[in-house]
């Protein structure tokens, strides 16, 4: 038990002092002191609860995607069954239910149906996106699978995270971190952040931008009312425009959806000096654009933003170069706010903010500053303590104590982890516990002593009699901490990290470090009693 | 140098005699707890409960004016009633609202209500700094519950299967009761003081499941070394024996965490006051269980000398006949 060759020595010191030199670009950031750039410099990263920044949890709602499909389908179907050859009459067409149905006007078409819609059923993946059923012949209804829900949810997600990223990337803020969680959250970081509502509104605005032609042909006491003539439906005026409060009439179908944008800026109005966002078509955008306001010259179309109506002005003339302006009472930070959300592509999806967790960076700082005072004050309590119970064999404790945070910090740092505000009491904590192992050590060895045992067999019993309980003590701490570890998230994972990696660190240095030295010492000094 | 000894040498106070009343005092206590979490109700953080903490500094400013913070705020429409409170310094505050009914399956209603929070705060106190924001809306909030439940009752289990595995299905049941001794009374004085529960008390209390162990294994593992050597000795006598000779290190592992932990708890960050609180709380319970509830449960249970016998394995009889014993 107390045999150290050489090696073993050399193997445990080298080990030691490479996780403490790890550690030191860490702690000569506290008192601002650069580690040269040339070495390789692992850090503790701070977390956003002591560096200050902001957490913020994206949500979906899964329904909203699977109504988006449905509206989708409906406009694909419409133009399969209008584009056959012959064309297949439909009417009777209702998504209630979560559920595309129609009816054929005429019975015989059911097998040109069928066949033309087989490819849009089974969808390009492995597995089939709808199930399609005939009712007495002559009704047709398409019901979602599960997979094919999935799929769709999944697609929608994804194309999010991007446009979040994007969105966050305009921002120019330092290392964002931006993650899908589990079917329908996206988790953004995103640290020293100064202003997190402009985030917030960035990230909360879908910016699906449409120009819709407005119904001329609605009676003002029936919009007022929300009732809408066949084929077109009501739309609010957007909170903050002169007409809050209002809604106009718009056509469904023929209008023009804003994802097909190049680049969209703000700019301010040369006539009125109001804060517009310029806009700028692709190609195909360009001549739908001009078509549409040729075709419409002094006619009114609405710009709908959000599903609310932005303004409604009227074409004077012909727009055909694919460049155009939205102007909707905007301020120059409203505006800018658009223009990148339209830069960025339309959210495929609402996104609501289910959590925020955001800190100042002074907060951070004050917490920085009062926890490492707290924990200076509480390790020489613990040092003094040791020292006066046990004497060298407490000094050998505070050495494998001191040696023990530092390694702690060193392996955080290389394995570039987290510390959080909890993981200061992490570190608090594993200093209180960390002589634990100590305690028992050389409570045991004073009691093998007070037996009768001579030196060496009372240290040796002591290290080895202890041992058991110190392993267990420190597996069923293992256990809570994964288990904290798994159930916790951002700062609470880091308190779990510091008392996970504590555990082999302060097993390595309280009891294989300290009985090294103890073995030494005794070897050295030949004591013939210990006082302990 | 003489070394100061906390608990002089060869104690031998009579622990198990009182076992009887202890264990009728910890049961009441026990159902006590429960039955105030289940009348009066933990104090749910926004952690648990949804809605917002909001801290905030008064720059330039001896003293924050609560009362009229608590009107502007309370004035809100769609906002509940906030707690309004010192948080640290006496200019800085922390104002927790919780979701109003209404809130009910909107997950965008929490993040409109801080909306609303921090523009009338900053409207009507130009001096103020918004220090931190925590949001958490009622879907969240539920999620939290619903996994730091889970997360409570696995540490249980897991570390109680570990010890019946290391030990002996008594030793497994006897863990698994003085953890559940130790959760139960934490929990009971967060609702008697109706302290603020949130996800960092949970943490704590995964921490004390985990230290609160330590103390009990290691009366644990001396009672099983006592059970081998000393065959004949009555089991009350020999668990009197065994807290007695592991009560210098009982003592002391919980003044070494204690004097770590209270100048956090005095000097700290406000914001890890309640955690730090509620691990401080945790190791007097946990010391408390490990000699009261673990050891005497055993004798309950029926462990003998002879628990240990069928288990021995080859290595530790080869062990014991090399270290000449029995």
């Amino acid at each position: 038990m107390l045999e150290f060759p050489r090696w073993k020595k050399i193997w445990l010191s080298g080990l030691t002092l490479l996780a403490i030199l790890a550690a030191l670009p860490s702690l000569l950031s506290v008192v601002n002191v650069r580690w040269p750039s040339a070495l390789p410099d692992p850090m503790v990263n701070l977390g956003l609860d002591l560096a200050g920044g902001s957490h913020i949890l994206l949500e979906a709602d899964p329904d909203e995607v699977a109504a988006l499909r449905l509206e989708n389908a409906e406009e694909t179907v419409r133009s399969l069954m209008r584009d056959a050859e012959p064309r297949i009459r439909i009417g009777d067409l209702s998504t209630a239910n979560g559920r595309l149905s129609f009816m054929l006007e005429n019975g015989s078409d059911v097998d040109r149906a069928r066949e033309l819609l087989l490819p849009f059923v089974n969808g390009t993946g492995m597995t089939r996106e709808w199930d399609l059923s005939v009712l007495d012949r002559s009704r047709v209804v398409l019901t979602p699978t599960e997979d094919g829900l999935g799929t769709a949810v999944a697609q929608a997600m994804d194309s999010a995270t991007e446009v979040v990223r994007r969105r966050i990337d305009e921002l120019g803020t330092r290392e964002p971190t931006i993650i899908q969680q589990g079917d329908n959250r996206i988790v953004v970081q995103v640290p020293g952040l100064e202003n997190p509502d402009q985030l917030k509104d960035l990230l909360g605005q879908t910016a699906a931008l449409e120009f819709k032609l407005v119904d001329q042909t609605a009676l003002p006491s029936d919009v007022a009312q929300g009732i809408a003539p066949p084929g077109s439906q009501i739309v609010p005026y957007a909170a903050g425009t002169p007409f809050e409060g209002q809604s106009i009439a718009v056509r469904r179908l023929g209008g023009i959806q804003g994802d097909s944008l190049v680049n969209a800026q703000q700019t301010f109005d040369q006539q009125n000096n109001e804060a517009v966002v310029s806009i700028e078509f692709d190609q195909q955008g360009a001549s739908r654009f001009a078509r549409l306001t040729t075709e419409n010259v002094g006619k009114p179309f609405a710009i709908i933003l959000d599903g609310e109506v932005l303004s409604a002005p009227n074409i004077n003339e012909p727009i055909r170069g694919g460049a155009a302006q939205i102007s909707g009472s905007f301020t120059a930070e409203s505006a800018n706010a658009l223009a990148i959300s339209l830069r960025s592509g339309a959210l495929p999806v609402d996104l609501a903010v289910v959590e925020e967790r955001t800190v100042g960076p002074d907060l951070g700082a004050d917490s920085i500053r009062k926890g490492l005072l707290a924990m200076m004050i509480g390790s020489v309590a613990v040092i003094v303590l040791m020292i006066v119970s046990y004497g060298r064999f407490g000094v050998y404790a505070t050495v494998a104590l001191v040696l023990n945070v530092l390694m702690l910090l060193g392996i955080m740092a290389i394995m570039g982890t987290t510390l959080t505000l909890p993981g200061i009491a992490g570190f608090v904590l594993t200093i209180g516990a960390a002589v634990d192992a100590n305690v028992l050590i050389n409570e045991r060895i004073r009691e093998e002593r007070k037996r009768g045992r001579r030196v060496v067999a009372a240290v040796e019993n002591g290290y080895k009699e202890a041992s058991r309980a110190i392993y267990d003590a420190n597996v069923t701490n293992f256990i809570a901490g994964v288990l904290l570890f798994l159930f916790g998230s951002g700062p609470i994972r880091g308190f779990a990290v510091v008392l996970i990696i504590g555990l082999f660190t302060s097993v390595f240095t309280a009891v294989t470090l300290t009985r090294m030295w103890v073995a030494g010492w005794l070897r050295k000094a030949r004591p013939t009693d210990l006082n302990i | 140098m003489r070394l100061l000894k906390l608990v002089p040498d060869d104690t031998n106070i009579n622990f198990l005699k009182w076992r009887m009343p202890f264990y009728v005092v910890s049961l009441l206590l026990i159902a006590a707890s429960w039955a105030l979490v289940f009348t009066q109700g933990l104090n749910y953080g926004v952690d648990f409960a949804g809605g917002q903490e909001i801290r905030a500094t008064f720059v330039g400013q001896e003293e924050a004016d609560i009362p009229a913070i608590r009107r502007t705020v309370g004035g809100l429409q769609d906002v509940g009633d906030p707690v309004v409170q010192r948080f640290g310094s006496p200019n800085e505050v922390s104002i927790r609202v919780k979701l109003p009914p209404e809130a009910e399956g909107n997950p965008g209603f929490a993040d409109r209500m801080t909306r609303t929070i921090t523009d009338a705060l900053q409207a009507q106190y130009p001096s103020i700094r918004i220090d931190g924001v925590d949001s958490v809306s009622g879907k969240v909030s539920g999620e939290f519950r619903e996994k730091a439940a889970y997360a409570l009752l696995a540490a249980m289990l897991a570390i109680a299967m570990y010890i019946w595995v290391r030990f002996e299905w008594q030793f497994g049941v006897g863990a698994l009761f003085a953890l559940f001794h130790d959760v139960s009374l934490t929990l009971g004085m967060f609702a008697l003081f109706q302290m603020e529960f949130s996800l960092q008390i949970i943490a704590a209390i995964l921490a004390i499941i985990g230290y609160s162990l330590n103390d009990t294994i290691v009366v644990y593992d001396r009672i099983r070394e006592n059970l081998k050597k000393f065959r004949k000795m009555p089991l009350p006598e020999l668990l009197d024996l065994s807290v007695n000779e592991t009560l210098a290190r009982t003592v002391m592992t919980s003044l070494t965490l204690l004097v770590a932990l209270i100048p956090l708890l005095l000097f700290g960050p406000a914001s890890l006051f309640g955690l730090v609180a509620a691990i401080t709380l945790g190791i007097f319970v946990g010391t408390y269980s490990s000699v009261y509830m673990a050891a005497p449960i055993l004798i309950w249970l029926g462990v003998t000398s002879r628990s240990f016998v069928p288990q021995e394995g080859a290595a530790d009889r080869q062990e014991r006949i090399a270290r000449g014993e029995g």
